[in-house]
């Protein structure tokens, strides 16, 4: 086996020998069981689906290979250098318990296959050609751990959550959002007016969806301009700092500047980017601007599921959620494990340690196959959205605590009484749920009757819990983490 | 005006302050008070009264002070507020006291 595509078998013995020899040849370093990896190397997980007849350690060398330093064939300029120090190296093969078909290989790359800083490279190579090669009939990455050496050549978050919240002044509970509805049709002016009413209903932080840029119904210089004007009326009369993202997603880096600008120059806080549409290297230019002129960034990851929702090829979004916080987001988008959006439960609160926390432990049951220490890098704000409402919140607050964004969309838009009650009736829901459990009460016992409770002051509180009585989301989970063993 | 944390909620009893204050010594944060007459949602430094309470370890060190401070500035909103030194920042704020 494993010799499938091998036309012959050619030993290296210090002289060239042309030919094609197995990835996992005993001295060409891809398969190598029991190595045990540095402290400075990257670490991959993948899960590999073989073609049929093709070897676990042959195909796991194959992918260590061909996502390092090897090819299909031996080439003589591989004798100029040492191959030992530049080899993708298969230290560890493991099942998957209950499918014969998959198997987890880890995989260690020396630090020197990196350009510091560099996204773009990192990707290249790790999920490269090797996703299209025929000796694997799927692959996915599930987990990375990037080593602190490495780690450190990137900025990481603008500012981070704690910067976040001293620059807002919002303290102790988790903030509110809502993305502003219809996404698409509404005229600047009309626009402006949506963001003013939903915060000065109470919200903090409103969100232009990810499809709205620059279209003829609405030119970005008017949108931005009417909704700061929404932004800074709702501040003046509620006496709280308020936000709205302004995404500058645009089709050239210029541009996305340009728009930056002029959010600063409106003293916008915040501004917003599609970061996987725009691709790593406009997000990490975009994120360095942030960092330079005092502008928290808001990450939307419209394009994952496309990567991220096979459960055998592709990359997991735990694995582009690091590389978010990597190259540097203040807030990004993960599951709701409540609402309409898929996310396994376990896997999304995995995904919201590996955003906040400084220090992470490897846990299976999670889907964290790795230890990952973040150096002092900045945690982002998890955010949870889509499909969510009052109902929810207590449960929301049991699962994320403070650190997470809650953006109620259609649950503040589609309030009865318009925005304004929508965002109330959120506020009150979620001060009362905190306070609640500040004072040491059961927020999944006692959720309804906290929210019930509230409802009696806020006549808001009590329009929305009618209004989204019987509405929940229980579809099956098409990505599932599988039992441990 | 709104004063963030708690704010939509009706004036907290001091028995619910008391909760908040065990909440915060429960963490192992320092209960912290500060006062300001005037409501500008962009001053991010209101008056401390005394430093923070970093030895604090019962509800009422930290309820005592809290009337001190309102006893000394009738006209000014107060706040508590809770310091996190691992996470360094303030974990916990919202007013007590309106004037």
């Amino acid at each position: 086996m494993g010799k499938v595509n091998h036309a012959n078998n050619v030993k290296n013995s210090g002289s060239f020998a042309a030919g094609v020899r197995d990835y996992s040849e005993e001295g060409r370093h891809y398969y190598s069981p029991g190595y045990t990896p540095g402290e400075e190397e990257v670490l991959a997980a993948f899960r590999i689906t073989p073609q049929p007849g093709v070897s676990r350690e042959e195909a796991a060398a194959a992918v260590a290979a061909e996502s390092s330093s090897g090819t299909w064939t031996t080439v003589w300029s591989d004798l100029l250098t040492d191959q030992a120090r530049y080899a993708g190296r298969t230290y560890r093969i493991e099942p998957v318990p209950g499918n014969e078909d998959q198997f987890i290989a880890y995989i260690a790359y020396p630090l020197d296959l990196f350009e510091e800083g560099s996204m773009a490279n990192l990707m290249s190579s790790i999920v490269g050609n090797v996703f299209g090669f025929k000796a694997v009939r799927a692959l996915r990455l599930e987990d990375l751990r990037i080593p602190g050496v490495l780690l450190k050549t990137f900025q990481g978050p603008p500012h981070g959550i704690q910067v976040e919240r001293d620059r807002l002044n919002k303290y102790g509970r988790p903030l509110l959002g809502a993305t502003m509805k219809p996404k698409l049709g509404l005229s600047a002016k009309n626009y402006g007016r949506v963001v003013y009413e939903a915060l000065r209903g109470g919200l903090d932080l409103t969100k232009d969806d990810e499809n709205i840029t620059s279209q003829p119904f609405m030119r970005w210089y008017d949108r931005f301009s009417f909704v700061m004007e929404g932004v800074k009326k709702a501040e003046a009369e509620t006496g709280e700092r308020k936000g709205h993202y302004l995404n500058v997603t645009a089709g050239d880096m210029e541009e996305m500047y340009r728009r930056a600008e002029l959010a600063k120059k409106l003293e916008s806080p915040i501004i917003m980017v599609d970061y996987l549409t725009v691709g790593f290297t406009a997000f990490t230019s975009l994120s360095k601007w942030c960092r330079e002129n005092g502008m928290l960034l808001h990450i939307h990851r419209a394009m994952h599921a496309v990567m991220d929702r096979q459960p055998n090829h592709g990359i997991h979004w735990r694995v582009l959620a690091k590389w978010c916080r990597v190259v540097g987001g203040d807030h990004v988008h993960n599951g709701t494990v409540v609402g309409k959006l898929e996310g396994d439960r376990a896997s999304t609160i995995g995904i919201n340690d590996l955003l906040r926390e400084d220090s992470i432990k490897a846990d299976k049951s999670r889907g964290i196959y790795f230890d990952q220490d973040w150096h002092a890098m900045p945690g982002m704000f998890p955010v949870a959205s889509g499909g969510i409402h009052v109902w929810h919140i207590p449960e929301l607050l049991h699962i994320f605590g403070d650190d997470v964004i809650l953006q109620f969309g259609g649950g503040t838009l589609g309030h009865p009484w318009g925005s304004a009650a929508g965002a109330t009736a959120n506020r009150v829901a979620l001060e009362a749920s905190v306070l609640a459990r500040n004072e040491g009460r059961d927020l999944l016992a006692e959720g309804s009757e906290i929210l019930k409770e509230a409802a009696r002051f806020s006549p808001e509180l009590k329009k929305a819990l009618e209004t989204w009585q019987d509405i929940r989301f229980d579809f099956d989970t098409v990505d599932k983490l599988e039992p441990v063993q | 005006m709104r004063t963030e944390t708690f704010s939509y909620l009706p004036q907290l009893t001091t028995e619910q302050i008391k909760k908040q204050v065990a909440y915060i010594l429960k963490n192992g944060w320092i209960p912290g008070i500060e006062f300001s007459r005037e409501l500008d949602p962009y001053n991010s430094f209101w008056s401390y009264w005394k430093l923070p309470f970093f030895n604090a370890e019962r509800v009422d060190e930290v309820m005592q002070e809290l009337d001190a401070c309102r006893e000394a500035n009738p006209d000014a909103y107060i706040r508590l507020t809770g310091y996190d030194n691992i996470k360094q920042g303030q974990v916990l704020s919202f007013v007590a006291y309106r004037p």
